[in-house]
């Protein structure tokens, strides 16, 4: 069973850029926060299968210099050696042309089973990124999994949207991406930790994965930003206090505002 | 006029609320057809709803595989259209499922992809609410044939006559090594509730409510309103409510006409999934939440008094 396993996806650069300029700082860090805690669940649902069938987990990023310190976490979680696709060409790249890297980069591991994401955040805009890969590679979807299992060569979960609960069966080969239901990450041991100083990481480049730079990154983008501007903060209306009378205030207001 | 594909939302023929909304928005930029991928006969039980909101033609995409494999119908199906009718865009709503379909297309075209607008004008150019409503974006796609995800509430529908055409479009059989098969279905236990991303009225329960039995007063309220229940993560973590109900960055993003927030502090990762709502209510003991910052109006108690008094206050208006 060998699984390469995607952390940190690539920044969303415009918004960041955009969120920086206005100094935002509180919102990029809770983003990255959702990143991380994804990333170390996609990590963990690998090794539990690597424990009961063997093989190697190859982590998989693509970023600046940054996505290292994610690197290193899921190879002190356990995970065996990793690829960084880190390219100054990459910088501005949107959904479509990081679903390409992607591709490409997991093309570079031999004898690939599984590969296994986060499934991100669901009001991002990456959503999508392991749908795109199962299109780009030619594999079975198995994606937004709460619980997956592999029965010989093939993989069962199952799949949580808005809808509800899909049950899912595809055979190997296969692209999955994991919710935030799917298990709880272990912490790295110290052991691990020291572990991971020696493990192996690659570092390919745009050109090393055959991709031309006119097709990542900025100019590779398919969809521009005419503008953007940050939103006037929601400003707050009226508020009361509860005097025993609070349920029927809130009545009227929604009276008033034709709601009821 | 272009014509402008929009895949139906349904389940088992019964068209989803975003539809008619994208409907709506597709009108702006050219002629609507509506797509449907479904089992044999789906396309003519929901022909009506869709020419009530103005689908000229109504596509029919059917076979019996159309159901069982994930993703895989709904983008042969655009594809095929993207090749045969040349429209202007393709509009798909941004659910979980509806932003994979359109990653998907986009990459099969290879083609522009423009994600989770709220609002869409005659040229394309979508609005986009990043980062929980922090930033206002509006972005086109440069290049090939748009496709474009429209969050579910961004729009509002109006009705509009249409002639329905139907046509027939021939789906390629699937690749089961390709695929995912779906093996069976467990619609979300909401009972007659609307679905939540779905819903102009949604009523949510944080950790304040304490409990699990104690979330009936949520769902009392959201009854009485004719809504969907919600819930944060923190209620969602202490096993007061189902994980699919939760609202937030890794939650469902909701944009209901209404939003009431009863013992929710409002993190920002919950507001992330709630800030686009056109109203907001809180009610919370603690006057410094801020919840309070984003909320229209806001009263400061104890839910367990407020919103059952709520509750009685809508159900004698509506007598
Ligand atoms: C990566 C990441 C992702 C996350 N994703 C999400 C997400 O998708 N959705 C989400 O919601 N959160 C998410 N969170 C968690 C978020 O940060 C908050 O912890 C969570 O939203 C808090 O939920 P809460 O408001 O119910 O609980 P609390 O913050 O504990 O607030 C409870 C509130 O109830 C009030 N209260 C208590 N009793 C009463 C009463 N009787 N009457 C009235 N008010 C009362 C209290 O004053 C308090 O303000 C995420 C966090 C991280 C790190």
């Amino acid at each position: 069973m060998n699984i390469v396993v995607l952390v940190k996806q690539v920044p969303d650069t415009w918004s960041e850029r955009k969120l920086t300029d206005a100094d935002h700082t509180l919102d990029r860090e809770s983003a990255d926060a959702v990143l991380d805690e994804i990333n170390e669940r996609a990590v963990e649902e690998a090794l539990k299968l690597q424990e009961a069938h063997g093989g190697e987990v190859t982590v998989l990023a693509m970023g600046p210099d940054r996505a290292t310190e994610a690197i290193r976490k899921a190879l002190s979680m356990g995970a065996d050696k990793a690829i960084h696709v880190s390219d100054a060409a990459l910088h501005g790249s949107d959904v479509l042309a990081t679903a390409k890297v992607l591709a490409k980069a997991i093309g570079t591991v031999e004898g690939v089973d599984l590969v296994i994401a986060g499934n991100e955040a669901t009001d991002g805009r990456a959503g999508a990124i392991p749908a795109i890969l199962a299109e780009l590679l030619g594999l079975p979807q198995v994606t937004q999994v709460r619980k997956v299992e592999i029965d010989g060569t093939t993989v069962k979960a199952e799949r949580e949207t808005e809808e509800g609960v899909a049950f899912l069966e595809a055979t190997l080969p296969a692209v999955v991406s994991v919710t935030e239901k799917i298990n709880e990450p272990r912490y790295p041991s110290f052991k691990g930790i020291m572990a991971a100083k020696k493990k192996k990481v690659d570092t390919l480049s745009v050109a090393d994965l055959g991709l031309d730079p006119a097709e990542v990154g900025l100019t590779g983008a398919w969809s521009s930003v005419l503008e953007a501007a940050p939103k006037p903060p929601r400003s707050a209306g009226q508020r009361v206090e509860d005097d025993g009378n609070g349920g029927a205030q809130i009545a009227e207001y929604l009276v008033g505002q034709k709601l009821i | 006029m272009s014509e402008v594909l929009v895949l139906v939302d349904h389940i088992d023929g019964e068209v989803k609320k975003v539809t008619f909304e994208l409907l709506t928005a597709a009108r702006r930029i050219g002629e609507p057809s509506a797509v449907v991928v479904g089992t044999p006969g789906t396309a003519a039980k929901v022909r009506d709803a869709l020419a009530r909101y103005g689908a000229a033609k109504v596509y029919a995409a059917e076979s019996e595989d159309a159901v069982t494999y994930l993703t895989t119908p709904k983008v042969d199906a655009l594809a095929t259209l993207a090749g045969s009718a040349s429209p202007a865009a393709v509009l798909i709503s941004a659910t979980v499922e509806g932003k994979e379909v359109a990653g998907r297309l986009a990459a099969r075209l290879n083609s522009g992809l423009l994600v989770d607008v709220v609002d869409i004008d005659a040229d394309g150019v979508g609005t986009q609410s990043i980062f929980g409503g922090a930033f206002v974006v509006k972005a086109k796609v440069g290049n090939g044939l748009p496709v474009i995800t429209v969050r579910p509430g961004g729009v509002e529908a109006e009705e509009a006559d249409g002639a329905a055409a139907e046509a027939a479009v021939e789906l390629p059989a699937v690749d089961a090594a390709k695929s995912a098969r779906i093996t069976g279905r467990e619609q979300i236990v909401g009972g007659d509730r609307p679905e939540l991303t779905e819903a102009s009225v949604v009523v949510s329960g944080g950790r304040g409510v304490g409990s699990a039995e104690s979330f009936a007063v949520v769902e009392k309220l959201a009854d009485t309103l004719g809504g969907a229940v919600g819930a944060s993560r923190a209620a969602v973590d202490s096993g007061y409510y189902p994980h699919q109900f939760q609202v937030g960055q890794t939650g469902k993003t909701v944009s209901p006409q209404l939003y009431i927030a009863l013992g929710i502090s409002g993190a920002i990762q919950h507001r992330a999934g709630m800030q686009t709502s056109k109203t907001i209510i809180a009610v919370n003991k603690d006057a410094e939440a801020p919840i309070f910052e984003i909320a229209d109006f806001g009263v400061v108690g104890d839910l367990f008094q407020v919103a059952p008094q709520l509750t009685e206050a809508v159900a004698k208006r509506k007598g």
